[in-house]
């Protein structure tokens, strides 16, 4: 009961005129550079910290968090529109929401996407609210043997999810790998993977492979089809934006079960990276239209914007209570905390409770300001699609180029773009899933880290894995969705023989 | 008359900084401010803190702007130095990271190939432990684990850095051997202490004063050659000042301190340093600066010219020793 006494007190903080504006700004920044692949919520933080020097840390970090939220709503549209996630966590709302857009349903793509990623934003808050104390103890039970299991568990919710071979998606999981092993190794201090290169130093950006593998891969497929984006040119209407509103309640299970994934790999902290893979991966299994996912099913766009906002809001807590940043972003605004003469640790909610729960506070408010505002433009980028490919063809190459060298300010990265487009065209042309290859670019180099941390603490013993009952739960779970696809097909194949020989 | 007073001007300011050559040289574009760890790091508030006073005092007339390329340690940031090497408006923020770094990995850059320009604080590091372990002084948390190589885990930031190099040292000095687990930083490795997944860490004062005042986790001594300054209570009963040193507690290691430096690309002219030098000297003057020295637990200390030299020489032969010693040397 506490902690509402605090959050009333909260809202007494954050709801001024100057803090409301300050959310609009934000909120309108953060679109802004969120649209531009590359640009993305880390920099555009970056780029306004100096400004914030002279404000008072309250209003620093509301404007700072909306730009944050303003940013992670702007990824999800260009992940719909053009197939290319301004953000690592949303790369599993290009898998389904690209393809509604292709079938004319835009429209109903963003409003789902926005809805249910405010929906999530708003459970995660609401947890932060009820169990701070309790979320920030158990944030510090997890070492190295539990990322790891947590790592292990996203990746063993993928297994088997697309349609393509398994052994492709091996082939693709094992590039991305080697993708993520190059730059300076954090066990050995070791450089692996440069070949001498001295742009290869800081191995290769996330974010430069995906705007080749997805952005200019899709570009040199299209261009391939004839030049034209097929059945685009359905009408915007606003009515459109109420209908979706209106099944939005459908999609309940998919919206409560992607929270809990979200607000769990939030608080580990897996991160919003993994919670959105995961939940896209459980959302296709348990659905019972698993065939309409990959192709335009709007359940596979509610449920990884829900966990990526659930994830995203409910990550906050750990940078907080333990000063640990779960993303860039977070680690930007971490910076920012210091410069304004405030400690992020176990002491900050006691020190400085007005700070807290202003901006736990302004949370709420930032989401709901975010969801209104972008429900508000959406015509405005549906109807970006209406304009003829010879016209925006060229202008998305051109965003992609500028996305792919403001992420380092480097020309060597535009080359490296370039060469992943290639990359994903040769990948779609021959049936190879690029999902997998991003997946283990994004968690390869953590899970690595986390294994091999584990290693040197257990001396060398795998059974670090199930050295607490925490850790094995995880693990079990990791191997139950792994193998038990295969499991359960095996079983299926013996036991067939069986009741046909007994009906027989 | 206009031209006699700007002469006479130029005249009080020649006279009242006692004739610096720093009136030679000025930026006459924007200063690019090159941090060598990403956003959020130790090094990364130290040229923000910097950036912040300057523009504060406008003790420069150019603007700034700062790029981060932590990548490869900060290897990225130093390569990108001196491939702009005569380029008097890139200054580059690191730690001794600037002239360790090539000796452990194969780099495209020597550290004769940047020019020092100051070294600003130096950052202390402190021997912790969980607080609710029966261990209450550095001696009798050593003799635990001689009684037992090779079972405490001490964690710290990376590979074959500094807080690597000083558990190297602590093991040569007392005899006792632990399992080094390199974490991705200071932050990481001080919550991991917190929730008792590690026996003891290396941290800066900055990176566990968080977990410390919420009764976490404790120091043990601090490895400087005197106690730290600040006087104040961190918590019920302990303050910065309250640590001893870990020669007082019976470890024979004198000095392990990090110092926060400042570089130019090479080939850059005289004046051009002299100029930094100066606006640097002025930000250390500054109460801001006091108080994030205050904030961070890091010991004040101006360096620049022979003395930052002179430093620089003694600190590389000192960690030399121990990567030799180690085999890290990269080939």
């Amino acid at each position: 009961m506490e902690n509402f006494a605090s959050l009333l007190h909260g809202f007494g903080v954050a709801l001024t005129t100057y803090h409301v504006m300050l959310m609009m700004i934000g909120v309108l920044l953060g679109i802004l550079v969120g649209v531009l692949p590359g640009l993305g919520a880390p920099n555009g933080v970056s780029l306004l910290l100096p400004l914030t020097f002279t404000m008072d840390p309250v209003a620093a970090i509301i404007l700072l968090t909306s730009m944050y939220w303003g940013a992670l709503f702007g990824g999800s549209t260009t992940s719909i529109l053009f197939n290319i996630p301004g953000e690592p966590s949303s790369v599993a709302t290009t898998f389904d929401g690209y393809p509604m857009a292709r079938q004319g349903q835009a429209t109903q793509a963003l409003t789902l996407a926005f809805l249910s990623a405010g929906f999530g934003a708003l459970v995660g808050v609401i947890l932060i609210t009820v169990l701070s104390t309790w979320v920030a103890k158990f944030a510090l039970r997890f070492s190295s043997p539990e990322y790891f299991a947590v790592y292990f568990l996203a990746f063993a919710s993928f297994i088997g999810l697309g349609a393509a071979s398994p052994f492709k998606t091996i082939v693709s999981m094992g590039l991305g790998f080697a993708f993520a092993a190059v730059g300076m190794d954090t066990v050995s201090g070791g450089l692996r993977l440069t070949y001498g290169f001295n742009e290869l130093l800081s191995g290769i950006s996330f974010l430069i492979a995906v705007i080749g593998l997805f952005g200019i891969g899709e570009l040199m497929l299209t261009m391939e089809e004839g030049l034209r984006f097929d059945g685009i040119r359905a009408r915007v209407k606003i009515r459109d934006v109420f209908k979706t509103v209106a099944t939005l309640p459908r999609y309940w299970v998919t919206l409560l079960r992607s929270s809990a994934v979200g607000c769990w790999m939030g608080i580990t902290p897996g991160g919003p990276t993994a919670a959105s893979f995961m939940s896209y991966g459980l959302a296709k299994r348990l659905s019972r239209r698993k065939e309409g996912f990959g192709r335009g099913e709007p359940e596979g766009v509610v449920a990884p914007e829900t966990a990526d906002h659930a994830a995203g809001s409910s990550a906050i807590l750990p940078m907080l209570a333990l000063g640990v940043p779960g993303s860039a972003t977070a680690a930007v605004m971490m910076g920012g905390l210091m410069i304004w003469g405030l400690n992020p640790g176990p002491m900050l909610f006691v020190e400085r409770p007005d700070f807290v729960w202003g901006l736990i506070a302004s949370m709420y408010l930032g989401n709901i300001v975010a969801v209104l505002m972008v429900l508000a433009t959406i015509p405005l980028f549906a109807s970006i699609l209406r304009i003829p490919f010879a016209i925006i063809g060229p202008v998305i190459v051109v965003v992609c180029f500028i996305g792919a060298y403001t992420v380092a300010g480097r020309p060597f990265d535009l080359w490296l773009a370039l060469a992943f487009g290639g990359v994903g065209y040769l990948f779609k042309k021959l049936d190879y899933p690029i999902a997998p290859l991003v997946l283990a670019m994004v968690l390869g180099d953590k899970a690595e880290d986390a294994f091999r941390q584990s290693m040197i603490m257990s001396r060398g013993s795998l059974s670090i894995f199930w050295s607490n009952g925490l850790v094995a739960t995880l693990m079990l779970i990791g191997l139950a969705l792994a193998f038990g696809p295969l499991l359960s097909s095996t079983l299926g194949r013996l036991l067939k023989p069986k009741t046909s020989s007994a009906v027989a | 008359m206009l031209k006699k007073t700007s002469w006479l001007l130029a005249t009080t300011i020649a006279v009242t900084f006692g004739g610096v050559a720093q009136a030679d040289w000025k930026p006459a574009k924007p200063v690019e401010f090159i941090v060598t760890s990403s956003p959020g790091g130790g090094t990364d508030n130290f040229a923000r803190v910097v950036q912040s006073i300057i523009a504060k005092h406008k003790l420069m007339e150019q603007p700034i702007v700062v790029t981060n390329k932590g990548g490869g340690s900060g290897a990225e940031g130093f390569i990108y130095t001196k491939v702009a090497a005569g380029d008097s408006h890139k200054l580059t923020f690191g730690t001794n990271n600037a002239y360790l770094l090539p000796y452990v990995a194969k780099l495209a850059y020597k550290p004769d190939e940047l020019t020092p320009v100051a070294a600003m604080a130096l950052d202390e590091f402190l021997l912790w432990v969980k607080a609710d372990t029966p261990y209450k002084d550095a001696k009798s948390y050593i003799e635990a684990v001689k009684a037992k190589p090779d079972t405490f885990k001490m964690g710290g930031s990376q590979s074959k850095d500094t807080d690597q190099t000083l558990t190297s040292l602590i093991q040569d000095a007392t005899g006792a051997k632990f399992i080094y687990v390199p974490f991705q930083g200071g932050g990481a490795a001080g919550v991991q202490l917190a929730g008792g997944h590690i026996d003891s860490n290396t941290n800066n004062p900055n990176e566990n004063a968080g977990q410390w005042k919420a009764g976490a986790i404790t120091p043990l001594c601090v490895f400087s050659p005197t106690r730290l300054q600040g006087g104040v209570k961190v918590t019920a009963t302990m303050g910065w000042s309250d640590i001893p040193t870990c020669k007082e507690a019976g470890i024979p290691i004198d000095q392990f301190q990090m110092p926060r430096t400042v570089w130019l690309p090479g080939g850059v002219p005289a004046d051009a340093v002299a100029f930094y030098a100066n606006v640097l000297k002025k930000v250390s003057e500054t109460p801001e600066w006091k108080e994030y020295i205050e904030r961070t637990s890091q010991t004040d200390r101006f360096l620049a010219g022979q003395d930052l030299k002179t430093f620089i020489a003694s600190d590389d032969a000192k960690n030399r020793k121990v990567f030799e010693q180690e085999g890290w040397i990269a080939r």
